[in-house]
């Protein structure tokens, strides 16, 4: 009697936290849900092509849009992976191709702390480093900052695809006579495309959003684009200030930004994942 | 053994030199805000972490509400998003079949990828005013007698900022635990079954103890996240500087003071003890981060930055 009255709690808590444990995913997920859906039904009856095509209106005129904002995000973005690229991608290859296990260690904490660097403190490095001296904000050090974030996950990203490149390529390929650094260029990195382009795009979509180092290295410009060492415009900047601005129309253009902004990161994970994914299979 | 060619040393000696670079930035990072941070922290000493005061006029900078602040957000943020994260982790690695477990860890993943400029827009005009109705005049109702449940509901403070954190740790802390929760050996599942356990006792008995370390590690490095998360937090803290035991009240964080005022910061003394506030940040993120490193490192041999 007593035994079976045991096992009956035992199976009933049994199923009962497992249905909490499936709750709480559920929850995760509505999280999601709640903030994408606010952002797109608001972002779709906000948006319009002025908001696409035109430049900001000044406070008190409706309308406008971020044509510039736009256009500077790419800017600061191709800058960033201008400079992030070949060194993360260099610092790819030599954990996974050139290091000794202590070395690659090292490097690779290193690069893991990098990334775990808040990025707001990334901006202060930035204006410390080049505003100061350069008396100026600028779409420049912008750039540096945002690469500083791209660098490590870069490096970390292009470590692991190449490292699943398997071994008897390798040995095929220096089996030929050619040496070390024509093997990685022509056979290693060839063969990890599909998961450093992969790599590249997360890290792209991530710094797309990033806006904590730009405050204070962009930022934000009324004149548009107007040269590497003038300040620049950034969408999720525009996202910041209209938000907290007192002006309903300007709270508008933030959650059309929001919305743009949304697609173009969210749009470049789903790809990236699909493509990886079916490469998998 | 092949001679060692020239172009190997060449290349080779190039891509040490990219990866150095990571350390070199590290180590950059460290002298130059030590060296721009140096004015305040010359004038203040230590006693710019014990000082409550924040006054730009007459020059007098402390960093105890700043540091006050972002220790309590996160360790609200924190008591929300562990029970939420290990369950959901859970689910994932222990209960979900691989045709649900892929495309809930796709979704999560993408909670992890949305701006974070996004996560406070969407706090501050949807989550806020939901907490100051309800949430904090229910709060304020029924559990008013403790200290942190009194005064006005503003909607922003340092509850709306604790909820914007664990929305924002709860897909990294969910998808590391995962990871480290399916790295626990089958065999230690299959023999805590074979002696009868029921599988929530499977998983309380052999899985959660396995990989306790790398649990506690997942946890921590999701409040790295959440003590230098920036843009969120200003959104919906309300940028007030005090200390007080009152969730409701508005507050700051190291971040969100940086992020708030660096850009109308005149004269080297108020520059420099914004970033000896970011120093401060810094140090903190680093010692946590290290440790949460060490601890998943040890349970999943090589694995992602987690990202």
């Amino acid at each position: 009697m007593n035994r079976s009255e045991g096992n009956f709690r035992r199976r009933w808590s049994n199923r009962l936290m497992l249905v909490i444990c499936g709750c709480a995913a559920a929850i995760t997920i509505a999280f999601l849900a709640l903030i994408l859906g606010y952002t797109i039904i608001n972002g779709v009856t906000y948006f319009n092509l002025d908001f696409l095509t035109q430049s900001a209106k000044p406070v008190g005129e409706t309308g406008g849009g971020m044509r510039e904002d736009i256009f500077g995000t790419f800017i600061l973005v191709g800058i960033a992976s201008v400079i992030a690229l070949p060194v993360g991608l260099m610092a790819g290859i030599f954990l996974s191709e050139v290091a000794g296990p202590k070395a690659a260690s090292v490097i690779r904490f290193s690069a893991d702390i990098l990334a775990g660097v808040p990025s707001i403190i990334v901006g202060v490095f930035a204006y410390a480093l080049l505003v100061r001296p350069m008396h100026s904000y600028s779409a420049l050090s912008a750039g540096v900052a945002l690469a500083l974030i791209m660098i490590p996950v870069v490096a970390r990203t292009a470590e692991e695809a190449m490292r699943l490149v398997p071994n008897s390529q390798r040995e095929a390929a220096l089996a030929l006579g050619i040496s070390k650094w024509r093997m990685i260029l022509g056979v290693i990195m060839p063969g990890a495309t599909t998961g450093i382009v992969t790599g590249v795009m997360l890290a792209v979509a991530r710094v797309a959003g990033e806006t904590a180092p730009l405050i204070f290295t962009a930022l934000g410009s009324a004149f548009g684009v107007q040269g590497l060492t003038e300040p620049i415009g950034a969408l999720p900047l525009q996202i910041y200030r209209y938000a907290l601005s007192p002006y309903s129309d300007w709270q508008k253009q933030a959650w059309a930004a929001a919305f743009l902004l949304v697609i173009l990161v969210l749009g470049i994970n789903i790809v990236v994942r699909l493509v990886s994914y079916r490469k998998k299979q | 053994m092949a001679r060692p060619r020239v172009g190997d040393r060449i290349f080779s000696s190039l891509t040490l030199f990219f990866a150095l670079l990571i350390v070199l930035i590290l180590g950059g990072l460290l002298v130059v805000l030590n060296i721009d941070a140096w004015p305040a922290i010359q004038k203040f000493g230590v006693s710019f972490i014990t000082s409550i005061s924040w006054d730009p006029v007459r020059e007098e900078f402390g960093a105890l509400p700043a540091v006050y602040g972002t220790l309590l957000s996160s360790l609200i943020g924190l008591i929300i998003a562990v029970p939420i994260s290990l369950a959901s982790a859970i689910f994932l690695s222990e209960l979900a079949p691989e045709w649900m477990s892929r495309p809930v860890s796709f979704l999560i993943e993408m909670l992890a990828a949305i701006p974070s400029v996004i996560i406070g827009l969407w706090g501050l005009f949807v989550m806020v005013p939901f907490i100051r109705d309800p949430i904090e005049k229910w709060l304020g109702s029924n559990l008013g007698f403790l200290p942190f449940f009194q005064g006005p509901p503003f909607g922003v403070g340092f509850l709306s900022a604790g909820i914007i954190l664990a929305i924002m740790v709860i897909p990294i802390i969910t998808a590391i635990s995962r990871d480290v929760m399916s790295a626990v050996p089958a065999t230690q599942r299959e023999a805590m079954l074979a002696l009868g356990a029921t599988h929530w006792e499977m998983i309380t008995g052999a899985v959660l103890p396995y990989c306790r370390s790398g649990l506690v590690g997942a946890v921590i490095l999701g409040l790295g996240r959440a003590l230098g998360e920036t843009m969120a937090v200003t959104m919906v803290i309300g940028n007030s500087y005090k200390l007080t035991p009152s969730l409701f009240s508005p507050g700051a964080t190291i971040a969100s003071k940086v992020a708030s005022e660096f850009s109308e910061a005149s004269g080297d003394l108020y520059l420099g003890s914004l970033i000896t506030l970011a120093l401060v940040l810094f140090g903190i993120t680093l010692v946590v981060n290290i440790i949460a490193r060490l601890l998943v490192w040890r349970s999943i041999s090589v694995k992602g930055t987690g990202e």
